[in-house]
Formats: structure tokens, sequence, C-alpha cells
């Protein structure tokens, strides 16, 4: 659901999670073995293990009863639910993916990590598979291609922007919201002084830093430009380095909450999302699982309807459209064998309007991947999220996913550094090209 | 002593007559003698047998394949097919972040045994006698150590927030001006995660030196008292003396936890602000696992496990040695 590890409550040793690994793989083992055996025996029976990150309510009751919908309209088919933690996924997927019994379906984020997984030749081609309806997803489905075949499908989209305290701007005198960075830093200088702290950043997870650093580079450089950098892990465009000079500018003015370098990103009243849901700061540059995160860090009710959305604010000169936004989403990829018919019927099911609709309203996931489903968003605020989205001239996945998983990280971590005036210009463009940053 | 002939009294006989009369000469006839070898090896195979195929399954042939691993570029997907020779080592011992996490470690090793082992030993020494409510104060120190760290960590990180529960105590009381970043700032968060890990291990260092203090004979205090020595005298002549065993193996508990930090430091920090708390397993982890660089992690793995098995080797050989001497370095039997 969300693109990023929580800070993990429980910390996985690494002989931990190898242990846990080999429990797993052992246990999806036995239903993978009994699958191939089955599904080439006279009934056709398949069953497919289902690796998801939905580990809690209320997503995961909508794939329990998704689940159950599917296999009354496929007697042939069992789907396995089995749930992880988020966390298992960024880490323990080379060693799933080695291992003779990978899941059948699993979690997907695409870009440049899907691009590195398919080195482990386990990953379906689903291309002929899907072709049929990949289409009503719009340019979603795009995120999901590796050299023009689909190796993942998404089920919801992602778009970074800013959420913000109607409350907080009124008492300010901010009326509208920003639509340029220097009046951004003007609300910025109005918030201070009534003694409300501006922007919660969560800086202890490096992603919510590289968000700044990514939109300055979006609203700097041309769409063919950031296109280039991504599939070429080059940075050396100047534009890139103007992004540095913009961040270093903004930084400059203070607009974050004290010790942002510590404050984690979500899930306790004390992270950024629940500075914003507790109105301890104003605004905060998020994806759009925001306001399912700051429901969950108050015991404010009615946090919904103080939440306000509005696009990253145009930078004076750059050569990007002030349209384009920063985004991402999940997804899935089923891995080879018999069952890619089964598992992508599956996904096609999820990726249904009655399915998306039930995501939209019960879940609360941001933006369903099939847009027939958006008109179940009542948000206010989501719904101008999605606006957005749907009528960016270019959405730019969020570099770290954009990029193989090792030069996206280390970007992530060189542009932290950054923030902690540790860093520099050159080490944040020399991070993508090189295995720096050890 | 009796001549034990069976097997079992004999090693009856063993323990009470003690080491001198094990490596004295077989006392035994050669049809027993050849019995007990018979026996002694099926003894050892079936009480070895499964620890040492666990041992070797688990330990030593991840180790062996860390070390391949870790001659390679390789992300977790496809063959191991690029192979690199000692790049990746090179990569390690010349990275300044690694020197930063190295260092780190080493500085908490060299906190651990000057600040943690004072205060432990003063504890024990208090806790050790005999007062009113002993035993509940035992288990105060105690608690905080049967939390797990994952647990420690979430606590303190909400506690240590900026503006929270911890500044407020400190502004209450009137010791503002003591109020810092303790974990958003670059040159104090070591030291933060230093306090946090000396509050959930400082009650496991009382809890073996409180052992150590039984095992000393109350008659070797009684005597010295009789004898005129000031209670300072007992402490520092007898009891410390005494409970060197115990302390030289807390030094290498805690120096060998010290290099192998982790759980606390992720959860509160990543390892960062900007690598500021980073530890060789934190490193490792990151560039390791979260990178998809496992030759990297590897070489990293195989480097953490050659400094630590020197430290463990150099300890056993100069500090240890008095210590386990017999119990390690003779035959038995």
């Amino acid at each position: 659901m969300r693109r990023s590890p929580k800070p993990v409550i429980v910390a996985i040793a690494v002989t931990a999670a190898a242990a846990t690994i080999a429990a797993c793989s052992s246990s999806s083992g036995t239903s993978v073995g009994s699958s191939s055996s089955a599904s080439s025996s006279a009934g056709g029976q398949v069953t497919l293990s289902w690796w998801n990150n939905a580990t809690a309510d209320p997503l995961k009751g909508v794939w329990v009863s998704a689940i159950t919908a599917f296999q009354t309209a496929h007697p042939n088919v069992t789907i396995q639910n089995v749930p992880h933690q988020n966390e298992f996924f960024k880490t323990n997927m080379p060693i799933a993916l080695k291992s003779n019994n990978p899941p059948d379906i699993y979690q997907q984020w695409g870009g440049g990590a899907e691009a590195t997984q398919i080195q482990s030749g386990k990953l379906a081609d689903l291309t002929q598979y899907v072709s049929g309806w990949i289409g009503t997803l719009g340019k979603a489905a795009a995120g999901w291609q590796v050299n023009g075949k689909q190796y993942g499908v998404p089920y919801d989209q992602h778009v970074v922007g800013f959420w913000y305290r109607k409350d907080l701007f009124a008492k300010a005198g901010i009326t509208t919201p920003p639509t340029t960075i220097p009046e951004l830093e003007s609300d910025n200088a109005k918030l201070k002084a009534h003694g409300i702290a501006p922007i919660g950043l969560g800086g202890q997870a490096q992603w919510p830093d590289a968000f700044w650093w990514e939109y300055f580079a979006v609203r700097e450089c041309s769409t063919s430009v950031v296109q280039q950098g991504m599939t070429a892990s080059n940075m050396s465009a100047p534009c890139f380095s103007k992004a540095t000079k913009d961040l270093t500018a903004f930084l400059a003015t203070n607009p974050f909450e004290p010790g942002f370098n510590a404050v984690t990103a979500q899930s306790s009243p004390t992270s950024s999302a629940g500075m914003l849901a507790n109105g301890k700061v104003a605004m905060e540059l998020q994806g759009d699982w925001e306001p399912g995160e700051a429901k969950g860090d108050t015991t404010d009710k009615s946090i919904d309807s103080k939440l306000g959305w509005f696009a990253f604010p145009a930078v004076p000169g750059g050569q990007g459209d002030p349209s384009s936004v920063l985004g991402g989403g999940d997804g899935w990829s089923c891995t080879t064998g018999a069952a890619e018919p089964a598992c992508a019927q599956f996904l096609q099911y999820i990726d249904s309007t009655e399915v998306q609709k039930q995501l939209v309203t019960q879940a609360s996931i941001g933006l369903p991947a099939n847009p027939a489903a958006e008109s179940a968003i009542t948000s206010p605020a989501v719904k101008a999220a999605a606006q957005a989205h749907d009528t960016a001239a270019y959405v730019a996945v969020y570099f770290d996913q954009a990029l193989p998983t090792n030069p996206g990280l280390a970007l992530d971590a060189a542009i932290a550094n950054f923030f902690a005036g540790k860093g520099s210009n050159s080490a944040i463009i020399n991070s993508v090209s090189s295995s720096s940053g050890h | 002593m009796a001549r034990a002939e069976s097997t079992q009294d004999r090693g009856a006989a063993r323990l009470a007559a003690g080491p001198e009369m094990i490596s004295g000469p077989a006392a035994a006839g050669a049809p027993p003698k050849q019995r007990s070898a018979r026996r002694k090896r099926i003894e050892l195979t079936i009480l070895l047998g499964p620890p040492l195929i666990l041992f070797i399954g688990f330990v030593f042939v991840p180790m062996i394949f860390a070390i391949w691993y870790s001659l390679y570029n390789w992300n977790g997907y496809g063959p191991l097919s690029d192979f690199i020779g000692l790049q990746n080592y090179q990569g390690v011992v010349t990275g300044s972040v690694f020197h930063q996490a190295l260092l780190h470690n080493i500085i908490i090793a060299v906190l651990s045994v000057v600040i943690q082992l004072p205060i432990s030993i003063g504890l024990a020494l208090l806790l050790n006698r005999r007062m009113r409510g002993q035993t509940a104060l035992r288990l105060a120190v105690f608690t905080p150590y049967v939390l797990s760290q994952a647990t420690t960590a979430v606590m303190w990180s909400m506690l240590l927030s900026h503006g929270g529960p911890v500044d407020s105590l400190l502004k209450s009381v009137g010791l503002a001006a003591l109020i810092h970043f303790w974990l958003a700032s670059t040159s104090l968060v070591l030291y933060t995660l230093f306090f946090v890990v000396t509050w959930q291990f400082i009650g496991f260092g009382i809890v073996l030196l409180l052992a150590g203090l039984q095992g000393i004979p109350p008659e070797l205090r009684e005597a010295a008292a009789i004898d005129g020595a000031s209670s300072w005298q007992i402490t520092r002549r007898i009891m410390l003396p005494l409970l060197g065993p115990t302390i030289r193996i807390w030094i290498f508990l805690a120096v060998i936890g010290s290099l192998q930090l982790f759980d606390i430091v992720w959860i509160m920090t990543l390892g960062g602000p900007a690598n500021a708390s980073q530890t060789m397993l934190t490193y490792l982890y990151f560039n390791g696992a979260e990178r998809t660089q496992f030759g990297y992690g590897a070489t990293v793995s195989v480097v953490l496990f050659i400094i630590s098995f020197v430290f463990a080797l150099a300890y056993q050989r100069y500090a240890l040695r008095r210590d386990t001497a017999g119990a390690l370095t003779r035959a038995v039997g």
C-alpha cells in the first residue's frame, strides 16, 4: 500500500531473516509443488500462492474477499493468501526468486527494481495474457513494463504532493495555496510569524528527503532529460545540479521542523505524518497515502476534512512542465510456470472496477489503477491529487524506484546526507553512476 | 579413594577427586579401558554429532558461502558470473563510510568498558549487600534487559523525540539548557544510542557480576574483617580480584556485543543522520541487503567476522587464559 517501509518495528537480523525465508519458502514450497503436480492432472486444478504486504485490515479484508469471489468464479483455482511485512519484499525477494519455489504472485513496485528482478529469470512475461484489458488502466501500466513487455501489473497509483492543514493556513492568513516556490517561501514566513512550523519532514527514512530533490529535478529538467537520466543512471545534465542549487536555497529558509533528520515518516504521533495530523506542522510533501497515515496517528476524528492538497509549486525558469508529478504505485508480478494464465486472470480481477472500488472505499488506497473506479473517491483532497495525476504532462516515477535498486538507494542516501549538512551536489550526482556511498 | 568399577562411578569419583586425579595415569585394567574407550567414542558421537552437524550446516557452510560470494559482483539475482576477485574487499577497506562505522563500533566498545563496567560493578556491590527490598531492586535493574531491543528502541525514540517527554522533563526541572537534538545531531546521536544501549544492557552485567559475587566465599570477607580490614580494603583487595574472571568475561561479551550492535541503532536512526550512527552491521544491512549488493554485503560480513574472530582469539589468549585453564586448555580423561 505504502511505497516505502515504515521504520520496522521488528528489525530483522540477517540471520533471523534467513531463517524466516527458509521457513516461508519451505511452506510455500509444498503448496507450489502440489500446484504444479495438480495443474498437470486431469482436473486442471491450480493453486497460486500470493505474497502481499496486507498484514492488517482493511486492505487484508479486501484481498480476502477478492480471493473468495475469484475462487467462486473459477472453481479450479485456489489462491493462498500469504501476507508479509512490507520490508520483507525489499530484502528477501532475491532469496525467494532464487529458490526453486518462488511465490506465484508477489508484490511488485515496478521500475528499475522490477528490471533488476527480471535478471532472476523467474518473472513471467504477462504481455500476451493481459493485452486484452491492460489498456483500460491508461498510462498507469507503463511503470510495470520493461523493454515493452508487461512483467507486472499495478493495482493502485501514487502521486506525491503537498498535504496541508486548511485550519493552520487560515490562521496564518493564507487564502490560496502557493503555486510557485517564492510563494511557498513567503507562506512559510507567514506561518512562522504565527508560531507554526511550516513543513514536516520525516528525514530519518531518507526517501522523504529524496522527494524534495526529485521534485526540484522534475521542475528543472525537461521530461526527456529525466527519462534519459533514469534509463542511463546518469544525472550529469546541468539541470540536475540546478535542482541541488534550488534545494540549497530552499533549505536556507529553514522550512522544516527542528530536528527533522531524526523524525520518522510514518506510524507514530511523533512522525512527520503524525505532526501534520496533530497540527504541529502546517504541511508535508508526501504521497496520497498521507490521509490514511494521518488518521492512524491522531485521535482527531475530523482530520480528513482539515486536509487539503496542492501540487509541488513551479520553479521559475525550470525546463520541466509545471503539471508533471512525481509518483508511482503498487502492483504484482507473476513467476514463470504452468500457472501463468490463472495468475493473469486473477490480476485482471483485482483491476476490475468492482475490486478497485472496494479498494478505494474500504481500504482507502489513494488512486486506483483502473480510472473507472476513481468516481468512488470521496475526499476532496484526494480527488485533487487524483486529478493532478490524471492531467499531468508526465508522471515521473520516484527516482529510487525508477532506477535499479542499488543506485536508487545510493541516491536517497546522498540526498539525505545533503539534508543533514554532510553532503554535496557532486555526491548526489555521482551516487547513481558509481557504487559510491560505501 | 576406592577404585570405582563402573564408569558412572568413576565419573563421580573424578568429579570428587578434582583435576589431579583426572590427569593421572589410567588405573583400570586393559579390558575396562577398551570398553570405556569404545563407550567414550559412542558417547562423543551421540552427544557431539548433532550439534556438530548443526554447526557445520548453519555456521561453517554459510561462512564458506559468504567468502565465495564476497569475490563476486552479485545483486542476488541470476547466476554468480561477475568474478571480481578482491575488489569488494578493496571497497570495504578503503570506504570512508565503513571506516566511520568501524570507528563507531570501537567507540561504543571503549565506552562500554570505561563507563558501563564501573557502574555495573558499583551497582552489583551495592545490590549484593543485605538490605530491605533487595529483590525488588535487583528486579528493577534487570527489567530493561528483559525487554526486546525493538521495544526499547521504539520507546526511546519516542521519549527522545524533539520536544518529547525527555525534553519536557528537563524543562520542568529548570534544565532547559541541556535540551539537545538527541537523535538529529550528527555529533550527539552516537552517544545517545550508547545511553540507550547502556540502559538496556546494564542489568545483564549486574546480574552476571552478582553471580560472581555470590561465588566468593563469605569466610574470606569475614577473615579480613576480623583482621581489621576496612570495608574499602575488603572490596579493593578481596572482592574485586576474586571478581576478576567474571569481569573479564563481561568485557568479552560487551566488546563482541558492541561490534555486533544493530537492532537498536537500525530502529532508532537507520545509521543516520548522514552515517553519524552507522555501525558495521547497519552498514552491512544497508549496502548488502537493502541495496541488493549481496557480494559486497558478504564482504562486509567476512571483514566483520575477521575482526571479531581476531579479537576473540587474542582475548582468549591473553586475558581469559588463566580463567579457562583446565576447562579448555587441558584434555580431559
